[in-house]
């Protein structure tokens, strides 16, 4: 009985990641293809990554969406912890509900109606206030942190929530004002899940097509927006180099920081286990 | 030290910075937009810019007149387009989450099964790709689906059949496209409900003479009943107005509705019947939104 409960459960993984990770495999295969035909093997060759690197056109997207994904999950981090911090450390205060509500919407809410909606309040302001003069990189900023804002809250909020709250509240009896234990107590310990949601914000806004989409305007080309516009006519080999680009450098990222989090769960554990 | 304020004061102004900063802009930049769209899904489109009438003509001589028009909405509903991009973008959605599950549960049971070093290593390579390209990893289909794609070489290959099947650009090409992106957001919940279930219970069901099959339909599942509610929820929502998936990988005329309010906004430049079409899809999603946000609720308390 044990041995073929094992052995269903084996087949499910086996199955589960083939499924998630083939077509990556072979989209990274394809991209060492000598073949224009894209999907039919004509020798190994690097020109694909030759022709991306003199492709200006993506270069330029890739500068400007690396920008934006850079200032959006910056002011994402800021606004989204005092968010968390505002759902976890401030107690009661009127509207905290409909603040919950706005919080957990974004997480959720079709892409094609957080576009639209923003797009048509930034052709609102124009009208009444003449703000903003043009759509582009700035627009699909403010859009990038309004929902990226919403998934630091989370994480933030979540880290507040399993948190020991001994220090903050000995800070406090010691007479520490509000502002100063949470600058100096509380900060250091969620600087961790500040880094994650940062991370998170900066993926999300580099891959946003939709809400780009709808908040550009004619001036600005994001990445995703160039990528869409080339495999919408079916498989181009240049956004397979592209991809294998991407998906290695991701795939290191998180892999060291996955193996730095066990890592600092191990010394975490040793020690305590070690004491007693 | 700023020795003229009095400390009382500074942490009123931190607390209300706290809350009113994120507060304010989230009601100017999310709260704010669902108003006006609902306000110009009431208005006439025009060839001006922006390309809608105002809703009161302040300048008429008998002072005010309202111009707002139920037109668009009227024309949702007489239009079959509309109504049959709002139920084939359900039926999607849902059997797109019923996959999810049926592929998910298993995965996230046999994962909380693994000894721990294992476990963790597992969850990272199930939210890895997450971070990889959404819009790349839906492209990675049109490789393995297309005419010449793997799947059909391989096929023709092994002499299954003579000619290549037409996989890409068919309703089945975006329910594989929706499972293979969406299947993390049904597995974490699962999987934190799942690791938490006891074992000792399991045992004693056992002990007691429950089948294998008993113990699953009547202790494993009915625990795993909020994560299995908050994974569907996470597929079915964004899954109802996924844009990319279908555009991508289904056929040009198999329109479901976030396509559709894409293409009256960017091709027809409809605006004020793109937020129609936005207005009655919120109306749709508000259960399944709430409910989503009750969850987040209690997850917090």
């Amino acid at each position: 009985m044990k041995q073929r409960s094992s052995t269903f459960l084996y087949s499910v993984l086996s199955f589960g990641f083939a499924f998630l990770y083939l077509p990556i495999f072979v989209l990274m295969a394809y991209s060492f293809n000598d073949s224009r035909l894209a999907t039919v093997w004509g020798g190994f060759s690097t020109r694909w990554y030759r022709a991306l690197l003199e492709n200006q056109q993506i270069l330029d997207a890739a500068l400007l969406s690396l920008n934006i994904a850079a200032v959006s999950a910056t002011l994402a981090t800021i606004l989204g912890t005092l968010a968390g911090l505002a759902l976890n450390r401030m107690g009661r205060y009127r509207g905290r509900t409909l603040f919950t509500g706005m919080i957990a919407a974004p997480l959720v809410m079709p892409e094609v109606i957080t576009g639209l909606s923003l797009l048509l309040l930034f052709v609102s302001l124009q009208e009444l206030i003449g703000w903003p003069s043009s759509r582009g990189a700035n627009t699909i900023t403010i859009a990038h942190i309004t929902f990226s804002m919403a998934y630091v809250a989370v994480i933030v909020q979540s880290r507040l929530a399993s948190m020991d709250r001994s220090l903050e509240e000995a800070a406090m009896d010691l007479g520490g004002r509000p502002f100063a234990v949470t600058m100096d107590i509380t900060l250091p310990l969620i600087l961790p899940a500040m880094a994650s949601g940062w991370l998170l914000a900066f993926t999300l806004s580099l891959d946003d097509l939709v809400i780009a989409s709808f908040t550009a305007g004619a001036g600005a080309n994001t990445l995703p927006m160039v990528i869409y516009s080339k495999v919408r006519l079916g498989v181009t080999p240049e956004v397979n180099a592209l991809a294998t680009l991407i998906i290695a450098v991701v795939s290191m990222g998180v892999l060291l920081a996955g193996w730095n989090m066990l890592r600092q769960q191990r010394a975490a554990v040793e020690p305590r286990s070690g004491a007693t | 030290m700023n020795p003229g304020s009095n400390p009382g004061k500074r942490d009123r102004l931190w607390r209300s910075s706290v809350i009113g900063l994120p507060y304010a802009w989230l009601l100017l930049f999310f709260l704010a937009p669902f108003a006006i769209v609902f306000k110009i899904s009431f208005a006439d489109p025009i060839m001006a810019q922006p390309p809608f009438t105002p809703l009161i003509d302040w300048g008429a001589e008998s002072g005010r007149r309202l111009l707002a028009t139920l037109d668009n909405y009227r024309f949702l509903l007489e239009d079959k387009l509309y109504w049959l991009s709002y139920l084939k973008s359900i039926k999607i959605a849902a059997i797109s989450t019923f996959l999810c599950l049926l592929l998910g549960f298993p995965m996230a049971y046999a994962i909380a099964r693994m000894p721990q070093p294992w476990r963790n290593l597992l969850l990272l390579l199930v939210v890895l790709p997450f971070w990889t390209s959404f819009l790349l990893r839906v492209y990675a289909w049109i490789v393995m689906l297309g005419k010449q794609g793997l799947i059909n070489q391989l096929l023709i290959q092994l002499g299954i059949i003579d000619a290549p099947l037409q996989m890409l650009y068919t309703d089945g090409a975006i329910y594989v496209g929706i499972v293979y992106t969406y299947v993390p957001f049904m597995i974490l919940p699962l999987y934190a409900t799942l690791e938490k279930l006891d074992l000792d219970l399991h045992e004693a069901a056992a002990d007691l003479g429950a089948r294998p099959s008993q113990v699953f339909r009547d202790i494993t599942v009915p625990m795993a009943i909020p994560g299995i509610i908050a994974g569907c929820l996470l597929v079915f929502i964004p899954a109802l107005g996924e844009f990319v998936i279908p555009a991508l990988l289904g056929a040009m005329d198999s329109l479901m509705i976030g396509r559709t309010l894409y293409d009256e906004f960017f091709i027809n430049q409809d605006w004020p019947l793109a937020s129609a079409v936005a207005v009655v899809m919120l109306f749709i999603l508000v259960v399944p939104i709430m409910l989503f946000q009750r969850l987040q609720q209690e997850s917090q308390v």
